[in-house]
């Protein structure tokens, strides 16, 4: 078929428009801008429409992908939204913040050739696309069935549990600590990146569904696990991140050094940004060290140059092959004036007279043989310190799970991270009648991954819950 | 949104708050805390519990006046309501027959001690609370304490009631008792908490402090809380608030308990607690 050859000649991914570096470092809007129906077109018309897709088998959540794109390519996106919609409830986050070229995009046949066709940006654009189209339909939900479920954790794998057992018509009620509904969606990833509006709109549509929510509400605290247990039939816990890692070196507890967490909660969810109009303040560092090479270290010190630092360094122990944020991330923070310092390791922070942070002592890394993930583990070349003035550090190296359901929830099987155990294939814990994914189970993770885990025990639930 | 049922300045500078949250009172123990938001683009504060009614679904903080949203929440009056009231946050004080308990209280911990104590006295401790103030018209809740303790002492900077001087005088108190005493819990500022630790320690008292570092979520997720306890660095929010006051840092709790103050505080701080701090090491 000639149509199909001259389809498999454009590899050219078509580019999203973003705001200019030198605008967008001094201010908290979307960098990325999404893209125009026109070019969302051309883009879509580049899939091949595999009969066995790769990227569908890549996406955690299944979503029918050549479906959807189908739809845009002949300019049908409301039948294109529906089928997105079907497998995903947050496509204008994930569209965002899916890390598309580690999955679907990486299945694309047109992957090898260098040009995998843009699935997350398609993704977006629909999701977009349909916020401009007013309230979105509701869909009709089958009888209630009577059952009940709580959810611990407004997050992306909490969401994603109520959203698919909301549709099968069970009674559902999110318990979430913050006062706030979106997990890291709202606390930790920042505005520039997915803005907060779309989060909203998100849970709003869920309560549209009928989902309940709770905010204020910090189960494992305010009512213990075992006591929410005999006020509903099931309980999927999706509680998160939990306690921050921190080095364990010298003056971590100085005045100026963050946890990641606490940078970007400052920021995001208490709006920081804002101080003094909003009141939770944030301070306007001018040097600012960020510890780790991952999404969240490339958050924060993004965020710290749109605070108007003059200079911020990311110190990252392994060199730039290893960098385990997302390429576009780390360009994104290139481009915007962010320092990269590979191969070198923090190893004390040093204090001034008032205990606040002046000074980071470093060390650089040569890399050696391989380690248990694989990746040539760094090692200290000796007598390489060298100190780098600095007045604030973030430390953006992980963190555990949450504590509070573990801590509270005698009988509930743990892992050695202090993570909820829960089955594969299924999200159940050892508890009856419990269920967990996300974070808390896998330790940091990501969104998708969140609701993937979330799409696997709402499987589960449902079974329980029609069976029982 | 939570009710506020009851708002008033208790003495000088110190409001007693009752809020309808009715969630929070379920299983609530005594030396938990609860965080607040002022208002809407509030920021989040914890406060010590300092009473419940759960029949009634309320939950009472006493605090001072020392900053911005301290300055909202006094400014309230019953029937307003306030966006957010979570908890019971942290791990309730250890309460146990450990013999003699001297429950220290100053400042906003006045309050929050009295849970504690009444719980002791239950449980058939011999409970002697001792409250320290600037002046006899900053103490508070001498009735309530008084029902829940065997023997209620003062200490009044300016000597206008019971004893002249600060928390100094413990160990007078201490010797008074005519026997061992087995255990000290304080509640009150940073600096009663540190300089009550200091006295105790060489007479090998277990002592017990209610720490309230800057927090944020609350519920172990941001870790602005940290504290070196001994040599390990502890979350007040999910570990605490409660730690063994001989084995803190406390010269780092007061700097990082300072790290906003320029933002927040520092306009409105007027309690003078660190002349008092520097008049006892002298």
């Amino acid at each position: 078929m000639p149509e199909k050859e001259k389809k498999k000649l454009d590899l050219k991914i078509r580019e999203m428009p973003k705001q200019h570096e030198d605008i967008r470092r001094q201010n908290f809007d979307e960098v990325a801008l999404g893209y125009p129906a026109n070019i969302a077109i051309e883009e879509a018309i580049r899939c091949l429409q595999c009969k066995k897709p790769k990227c569908v088998a890549n996406c955690p959540v299944e979503i029918d992908i050549p479906g959807f794109i189908k739809c845009i390519a002949e300019k049908d996106f409301a039948l294109g939204t529906k089928i997105l919609k079907q497998k995903n409830l947050l496509p204008a986050v994930c569209g965002r913040v899916c890390p598309q070229e580690e999955q679907c995009e990486k299945g694309c046949i047109l992957h090898k050739k260098g040009g995998a066709v843009a699935i997350g940006r398609l993704e977006r654009f629909l999701a977009d696309w349909e916020a401009t189209q007013g309230e979105p339909p509701v869909p009709s939900i089958p009888p209630a069935t009577g059952k009940t479920v709580a959810i611990v954790g407004g997050g992306p794998a909490g969401l994603t549990v109520a959203g698919d057992l909301i549709n099968l018509g069970h009674d559902v009620t999110i318990f979430e600590a913050l006062h706030e509904m979106g997990g890291v969606l709202i606390y930790g990833i920042p505005e520039f990146r997915l803005p907060k509006a779309i989060v909203k709109r998100e849970v709003n549509y869920l309560k549209k569904l009928g989902v309940k929510i709770v905010t204020n509400y910090v189960v494992g605290k305010t009512k213990k696990l075992d006591n929410l247990l005999k006020e509903f039939d099931v309980v999927f816990v999706g509680s998160g991140a939990g306690l921050p890692w921190f080095m364990e070196i010298p003056g971590e507890n100085l005045n100026g050094v963050y946890s990641a967490n606490e940078y970007l909660t400052r920021m995001n969810l208490m709006k920081g940004f804002q101080f003094p109009e909003y009141d939770t303040p944030i301070k306007n560092h001018k040097r600012v060290a960020v510890i780790g090479g991952g999404n969240v270290a490339m958050d924060c010190a993004r965020t710290a140059i749109r605070l108007g630092a003059d200079e911020v360094q990311i110190i990252y122990r392994r060199s730039r092959d290893e960098l385990p944020a997302r390429l576009e991330e780390v360009e994104n923070a290139e481009e915007e004036g962010v320092v990269f310092h590979f191969l070198t390791l923090p190893v004390r922070y040093i204090g001034d007279e008032n205990g606040w942070i002046k000074e980071i002592e470093c060390l650089k890394m040569e890399l050696g043989e391989p380690d248990a993930s694989g990746r040539r583990r760094p090692v200290p070349i000796e007598g390489s310190e060298y100190i780098i003035p600095m007045d604030a550090a973030i430390c953006a190296i992980g963190n555990n799970p949450n504590p509070l359901i573990p801590d509270t929830t005698p009988g509930l099987e743990m892992g050695k991270w202090g993570n909820i155990k829960a089955d594969e294939e299924t999200g159940k814990t050892s508890k009856d009648r419990v269920w967990a994914g996300g974070d808390v189970v896998s330790g940091a993770a990501t969104v998708i991954l969140a609701m993937g885990a979330g799409r696997i025990a709402a499987r589960s639930m449902h079974e329980y819950l029609t069976s029982s | 949104m939570f009710k506020v049922i009851q708002s008033e300045m208790i003495v000088p500078n110190m409001h007693l708050l009752t809020v309808e949250a009715p969630d929070v009172v379920q299983e609530i123990m005594p030396g938990q805390f609860v965080i607040l938001i002022a208002e809407e683009d509030g920021e989040r504060i914890p406060l010590s519990i300092s009473d419940w009614d759960s029949e009634n679904g309320t939950v009472s903080v006493v605090f001072m006046n020392v900053g911005v949203t301290t300055n909202k929440l006094a400014a309230l009056q019953a029937g307003q309501t306030i966006p957010a009231v979570v908890g019971p946050l942290g791990l309730e004080t250890e309460i146990d027959k450990f013999g003699t308990v001297i429950c220290l209280g100053g400042c906003y911990g006045i309050g929050s001690l009295y849970p504690i104590a009444r719980a002791l006295k239950k449980e058939g401790n011999r409970v002697i609370t001792v409250l320290e103030a600037r002046s006899s018209y900053l103490f508070y809740w001498e009735d309530k304490l008084k029902e829940v303790s065997d023997q209620l002492l003062f200490i009044s900077r300016d000597g206008t009631k019971g004893l002249r001087g600060h928390v100094g005088k413990l160990p007078d108190i201490i010797n008074k008792t005519g026997g061992a005493v087995d255990r000290v819990i304080i509640n009150g500022c940073t600096y009663l908490s540190k300089r009550g630790s200091e006295i105790t320690k060489p007479l090998g008292i277990k002592t017990i402090v209610s720490l309230a570092p800057i927090m944020i979520d609350g519920t172990g997720m941001c870790g602005v809380c940290r504290v070196s306890v001994g040599e390990t660095t502890r979350f007040a929010c999910v570990h605490g608030p409660d730690f063994d006051g001989h084995e803190i840092d406390w010269n780092e709790l007061l700097q990082r308990r300072k790290m906003y103050s320029s933002e927040e505080v520092i306009p409105m701080r007027q309690s003078k607690c660190e002349d008092h701090a520097h008049h006892i090491s002298d």
